[in-house]
């Protein structure tokens, strides 16, 4: 996909302190950044991301974004159960929730939402991953929505990468290319 | 230029080192950490000085010692830190000294929240401490703001000489925005054009002495009176406020910093239902737009006051519009954040009782 | 020949000490050394709420009025915007040990290159004779009335031993000005305190025992007999911590 689908997003990632969501929704800030588009990226902070429960909001869009917290997202990325059970019925109707299968027992039973379900944990545990499960995720996003060009991709990794960690540029990569395979 | 991606708190930082704010003074507390992490990042490099202090009071008085001495500097906090720095703040604004001050507002009375607020709305613009003075207040409303107003308030301080504050929250101070900075080399402030500043004679002039004390009675309501002269060039010149679908609005909204935002999301939505919304955002809290507010409710018939507390800009408001329209609040405090939908809904409620009339 | 005419860096203007007070010395002091070190237009004073409030009309170097205990964080200030100038703080024992207290430690644990000028007398002075946080064991004040009772009101703080026990104190010494033998060796330690600032060697302060007789309800010549038979004994004089911590 070479043209990246410039719908408005209401996004919002959620799961563990310690799995990249708040990296992943930077980075899905960066592509619309990068798109020349609106963007927003909201964190929630205090105690509770020491060890509990972390999630961000991210807004991309062509007109100026009025709240940077998303309360009823179109695009939900979860990664634990709690944050499917406190996020799940909060997405937008024709909405999609991509869902780390490997850490997420559940099912919804939601027909007016487009539930994706990827063992991205567990896919990047067998591809020497380890710890990308987030950009798994992000991978089967880009898949589903098309909401970033390969060059954007690349261009976003070199920019949130830091210039030290080099080399992370294409592990993460290889990762967003086995989201959107699977 | 290059758009970057940055938090409202960084973005800030950055600004203040690009103004010239040499010295930064600060003390951990969320959520505004993260000026004083930005800070003793970027200050060694940068030829400047970051120093964490022992407390808010010490650091608001190492500003006011580097403030004395024709520097630019500032300090940050959230509200519980704000109250604690308001000695410093009153004898900083005694001495008619520049200086700039952040506040990123949490919920609040006593120890409250960490959830974003606006809350000290009174203490800003009402008492920032004792005495007879006022400080300049900004109230930015995305991040580009958050850098823009820290740089327009070093500006109007040293061209004042009283100290400015930026009333952010914890919303614009941890969600990222593009952000564009003006190119230009970073050039630490000195004492050059300040006079009075207290860097040593060098045996070239009188002795300057920075001090807020006046045991006469008269002698000190000369200096207020003074003050006061000042202050009413300050309202001459600083007032600033946007106005946005105000002109034909039957609902004008009136909403400050990162509520206004959201409230105009729920103008351009009520505007997709056929409503007539409209928002004006107060820019400068402190001197009041006024006349600003007043022309954006011209056409109006009823006023919308939205804030994230219990209502402390209302009586403003009412006073700016001389309070010849019905003002109506709606406001979520403790740190939670309205929905637009929620102000939404206010401002259909509002329609629905103008259409009965 | 001594020369007994007013120190550059004083200004003409007449303290308003309290006679027998000996903030008066204490100020020649440091501008005798001032002048002799050539500072004068180097030097930026700040002083404190108290009795020396108003220290800043009768220094010629610039000057800044502190709040009440603040004098260390904003002369941290001065320094940190200006690290080649000479800053002095001059506070009393009500301002720099009571409410003032973490503005001392921390200014000292940061070994800010900046000279303390301690008045210690026991008292609060300007406000009319209020317990200290050096007021003596069974010392009567106006808030005192029966003597310090320490089961009440605890003990009398000693700041040079507290401060002998933290690394970024170049110079913690007291003395006091009762003779001249004494008034020589504050002069000297004051001085000594100036040129660990010179030589950015970290913090510097001298406690000067002093006396209030105003307060303290005694002559200036039974005030000065006080304060050796009573504060010596409590506040030994000597150097208790000294040597560059950089």
């Amino acid at each position: 996909m070479n043209n990246e689908n410039r719908e408005n997003r209401e996004i919002i990632l959620a799961g563990f302190g310690g799995q990249g969501i708040l990296f992943a929704g930077k980075m899905l800030a960066y592509f619309g950044l990068l798109g020349g588009r609106e963007v927003s990226w909201l964190p929630s902070y205090g105690p509770e991301m020491r060890g509990g429960t972390a999630n961000c909001s991210v807004c991309i869009s062509d007109k100026p974004i009025g709240s940077p917290l998303v309360t009823e997202p179109n695009i939900l990325i979860v990664m634990n159960n709690p944050s499917y059970d406190k996020f799940i019925n909060a997405v937008a109707p024709d909405g999609l929730a991509i869902v780390d299968s490997s850490l997420v027992g559940a099912r919804s039973d939601r027909k007016d939402i487009n539930c994706v379900y990827v063992p991205a944990t567990q896919m990047a545990d067998e591809n020497g991953l380890r710890g990308m499960a987030n950009i798994i995720l992000v991978g089967m996003l880009i898949k589903e929505t098309g909401i970033a060009s390969a060059e954007i991709i690349r261009k976003a990794l070199e920019k949130i990468i830091p210039a030290a960690k080099k080399h992370l540029v294409e592990s993460n990569m290889k990762a967003i290319e086995l989201g959107m395979n699977s | 230029m290059e758009r970057n991606l940055m938090k409202g708190n960084e973005a800030l930082a950055e600004a203040a080192i690009r103004a010239g704010c040499k010295c930064f003074f600060g003390y951990p507390i969320t959520p505004q950490t993260e000026i004083s992490a930005y800070m003793a990042k970027r200050m060694p490099k940068v030829g400047g000085v970051f120093l964490q202090a022992e407390s808010e009071i010490a650091a608001i008085n190492m500003v006011y010692g580097c403030a004395s001495s024709g520097i630019r500097c500032m300090t940050s906090s959230s509200s519980p830190g704000i109250s604690l720095k308001s000695e410093g703040v009153s004898y900083i604004a005694g001495s008619d000294l520049p200086c700039v001050i952040i506040n990123v507002m949490r919920g609040g009375p006593g120890l409250g929240g960490i959830q974003p607020s606006q809350s000290d709305y009174w203490q800003a613009t009402r008492a920032l401490g004792h005495g007879d003075f006022q400080v300049l207040v900004y109230a930015p409303s995305s991040v580009q703001e958050m850098a823009d107003y820290v740089t327009k308030a070093f500006d109007m301080a040293d061209k004042f000489r009283m100290p400015a504050l930026i009333l952010a929250d914890g919303l614009l101070g941890q969600m990222m925005e593009p952000v564009t900075f003006a190119d230009g080399e970073i050039k630490m402030s000195d004492a050059s054009g300040k006079p009075w500043a207290t860097c040593g004679h060098g045996n070239k002039r009188p002795h300057n002495i920075i001090n807020s004390l006046y045991l006469q009675a008269e002698e000190l309501e000369q200096h207020n009176i003074e003050r006061f002269k000042r202050y009413e060039l300050v309202k001459a010149e600083c007032p600033e406020a946007e106005s946005y679908l105000t002109d034909d609005a039957d609902i004008v909204v009136a909403a400050y910093g990162s509520t206004a935002r959201l409230a105009r999301s729920a103008v351009d939505t009520a505007r997709s239902r056929g409503i007539k919304a409209g928002l004006v955002r107060p820019i400068t809290l402190w001197p009041f737009p006024d006349k600003q507010i007043k022309a954006a409710c011209a056409n109006a018939k009823r006023v919308l006051v939205t804030e994230m507390s219990m209502g402390q800009m209302v009586d403003d408001i009412k006073l700016a519009i001389e309070c010849r329209l019905p003002v109506s609040f709606f406001g979520r405090t403790g740190g939670v954040i309205p929905k637009p939908s929620e102000i939404l809904a206010q401002i259909v409620t509002l329609d629905e009782e103008l259409k009965g009339e | 020949m001594p020369d007994f005419t007013k120190p550059h860096a004083l200004t003409d203007v007449p303290f308003h000490y309290c006679p027998g007070c000996t903030h008066g010395i204490v100020h020649r002091l440091v501008a005798e050394v001032i002048d002799e070190m050539e500072i004068e237009g180097d030097t930026i004073g700040i002083c404190p709420v108290g009795c020396s409030v108003m220290a800043y009309d009768y220094f010629n170097c610039d000057m800044i009025e502190a709040a009440h205990g603040r004098a260390p964080a904003v002369a941290t200030g001065v320094k940190r915007a200006n690290p080649d100038k000479f800053v002095f703080t001059y506070q009393g024992d009500g301002d720099l040990a009571a409410i003032g207290t973490a503005e001392t430690i921390h200014a000292a644990t940061r070994g800010e290159n900046i000279t303390v000028i301690f008045i210690n007398n026991t008292t609060y002075g300007m406000t009319g004779g209020q317990m200290a946080p050096t007021t003596l064991p069974g010392q009567v004040t106006q808030t005192t009335p029966y003597g310090r009772n320490t089961n009440v009101e605890g003990f009398p703080v000693k700041v040079c031993e507290i401060l002998s026990q933290i690394s970024g104190v170049a110079l913690a010494e007291r003395v006091t000005v009762t003779d001249p033998a004494n008034i020589r060796k504050a002069k000297a330690a004051i001085r000594k305190g100036f040129e660990f600032q010179k030589n950015k060697q970290g913090f510097s302060l001298i406690e000067v025992l002093s006396t209030c007789p105003t307060n303290w309800g005694k002559s200036p010549v039974e005030s000065l007999e006080w304060l050796k038979e009573n504060m010596i004994p409590y506040y030994p004089l000597g150097v208790y911590k000294e040597g560059a911590v950089r």
